[in-house]
């Protein structure tokens, strides 16, 4: 790997020692002799297994649960229902003040999308525990679903979340995240040529190699010690103390190897129901979702919707730029609303543009609900941006990399936030990224430099 | 249920259980024996993290059942260090960045040792075609091949 440290010579410091030096990971020894414990590695004489019944519906109320016939099914220890979490109503974000509590544990009165959870049966072997669950008798009452942003924002849609009260996250600015910068409006004014546009995602995957679970041993007196693949272990303690009301020193997390998370394992799903089920039992519990779970059930990225308007001028300054943003969170908040707020600082993008006007909606509808992945709430916005930016060299004849030279955010711009540019090091970036795809840009654009001396 | 005798050769030594009729032999060799190497990531066949080497074969452990190995020879990746020194494929692997969260690792690594056993200097479309059923989600699967490449060298110079 070539370093080049031509580059800021002046302004920082070139005591490092690490970068550009191959160093082995620490846990590969581990990985490559077979040696590394994972969650599902660890087998607990007794071990009882934990399946689901979930909802087949996107929404509906429940009338009743019967669980007798699954009680009485061969190797059947427990069956648990909602009225057994000591606290049922949960968000994992209330650690950090982001309310209201939205999510059940498992299901009450209503499931809000198909594959909730709504009854945890725990049982001697695997299978015995997913016959018991085909046994449990759910009766439900269809209600109408909504699995479209738009249609969710309408005035008389069905509403997915009554703990919102409406198909949005409510943030404290309003119906949604807001960016207001100059004045948009005297910018498309002023503007040679306007292109507005709209760009969609899809929900997408994570598909770790190692399926979401974790296995509990109580290790008596009342504490227990949870071997989990959770990519958030304090989010994951902290989430469980509250919804089994149980102080964090009975609970004792051991995690640090996780076989592919990639975001997917940031929320609190499986651990507070199996340690329960190991608080109630006495017994070792595994919980591990198949694959059929881990692709239909686990939360994916958020579909998204970008509607981006921008004014430019022939000589390629973009000089407003309005954009709203849609974040599908699904039936329930997890770490949506911070996705759709992290667009909102995001959708100015790296270039400096006097006039920025931004709304990002989180919305509810009655579809798995969406979480981390790999830079949720900004990573699709970056893909419509991109394009966007082809969009617009290509409307006034421009090469587009050099139109990103000249739009580019440099050291000592303000951004549409109000927070100034530092370091941007974009300028520089963009010059060796086209030398290495031998994408050639006039000479004053090489010449350029995000470190504006002075500034 | 029914529990039937199954007796192999793992890794060297001498396994015998009664296990339940229908086992897989990745379950038998995990929960029964004891070696966690093999890892299920999807118990359906597609993934290859179960993979191991059964009587010189690549097989995968989730979809074999345990009781038609009896008197087989089986080998994991827990088996392939000798004496502490690891296999030139896990130097490789170790040497080459070519893990990550690790849970590929073990079936990549049996798949990679048929091919080396069979094909000493593979090509690199070789190894690519070796490495199809095994599906890595975190490390690419450029510096696998590498590995699988540069561990090839080193026995071929070995044996010289």
């Amino acid at each position: 790997m070539e370093l080049r440290k031509d580059y800021f010579a002046d302004v920082r410091k070139d005591g490092l020692h690490e970068i550009g030096q191959p160093r082995p990971r620490l846990d590969s020894p581990g990985h490559v002799t077979g040696k590394t414990a994972y969650f599902a590695d660890r087998n607990f004489p007794g071990m009882l297994h934990l399946k689901m019944v979930r909802s087949p519906h996107h929404h509906a109320r429940i009338r009743s649960i019967d669980t007798s016939e699954a009680e009485k099914h061969p190797g059947v220890v427990r069956v648990l229902t909602a009225k057994d979490v000591p606290h049922n109503v949960y968000t994992i974000l209330i650690l950090i003040q982001i309310g209201p509590e939205d999510e059940t544990v498992l299901a009450d009165g209503k499931v809000r999308w198909r594959g909730e959870a709504v009854v945890a049966v725990l049982a001697e072997t695997e299978r015995a525990a997913q016959e018991a669950a085909a046994k449990v008798k759910v009766d439900y009452e269809v209600l109408p679903a909504v699995f479209d942003m738009e249609e969710a924002l309408k005035p008389g849609a069905p509403l997915v979340n009554e703990y919102h009260g409406q198909n949005y996250y409510l943030y404290d600015s309003g119906e949604c995240r807001k960016v207001r910068f100059g004045d948009v409006e005297a910018g498309f004014a002023q503007a040679d040529h306007i292109l507005e546009q709209s760009y969609r995602s899809s929900p997408i995957e994570h598909a770790p190699t190692e399926t979401t679970g974790c296995v509990v041993a109580p290790e008596g007196n009342d504490r227990f010690t949870c071997y989990t693949n959770t990519q958030a272990m304090f989010f994951t303690l902290d989430n469980t103390s509250i919804i089994l009301q149980m102080p964090g020193s009975k609970l004792h997390f051991v995690g640090g190897t996780v076989g592919g998370g990639f975001g997917g394992k940031v929320d609190v799903i499986v651990e507070p129901i199996a340690i329960l089920g190991a608080k109630l039992t006495g017994r070792p519990v595994c919980f591990i979702y198949s694959r059929e779970e881990e692709m239909q059930i686990s939360s994916p990225r958020a579909a998204e919707k970008v509607v981006i308007k921008d004014g430019v001028m022939k000589d390629g300054r973009i000089v407003a730029r309005k954009v709203t943003g849609y974040t599908d969170a699904g039936a329930y908040s997890r770490h949506s609303p911070y996705g759709a707020q992290k667009g909102a600082a995001h959708y100015p993008g790296p270039y400096t543009i006097p006039n920025v006007w931004i709304d990002t909606y989180c919305v509810y509808t009655n579809r798995t609900p969406s979480s981390a992945m790999r830079g949720f709430g900004v990573t699709i916005g970056d893909f419509a941006l991109e394009v966007q930016m082809d969009k617009l060299a290509r409307l006034i004849g421009m090469d587009p990399l050099e139109f990103r030279f000249i739009n580019a955010y440099r050291d000592g711009d303000m951004k549409a936030h109000r927070q100034p540019t530092e370091g941007a090091a974009l300028i520089e970036c963009m010059q060796e990224a086209s030398r290495a795809a031998n994408w050639p840009v006039a000479e004053k654009y090489m010449a350029m430099s995000s470190y504006k001396k002075g500034a | 249920m029914a529990k039937v005798p199954v007796q192999f050769t793992l890794n060297g030594s001498e396994k015998a259980e009664f296990i339940e009729s229908g086992t897989t032999l990745l379950h038998a060799l995990r929960d029964k024996i004891g070696d966690t190497s093999p890892k299920g990531g999807c118990h359906q066949g597609t993934c290859g993290a179960c993979s191991v080497i059964i009587d010189g074969e690549l097989r995968l452990s989730c979809l074999t059942l345990a009781e038609t190995c009896s008197g087989a020879d089986i080998k994991t990746t827990a088996g392939l260090a000798e004496g502490g020194v690891l296999h030139p494929l896990q130097r490789a692997f170790l040497d080459a960045f070519a893990t990550q969260c690790g849970f590929c690792t073990p079936g990549m690594i049996m798949a990679a040792k048929v091919l080396l056993d069979r094909t000493p200097n593979p090509s690199r479309e070789d190894v690519v075609e070796a490495l199809s059923g095994n599906i890595c989600r975190c490390t690419g699967y450029e510096p696998i091949i590498q590995a699988v490449l540069t561990a090839a060298r080193a026995n071929s110079q070995n044996a010289a």
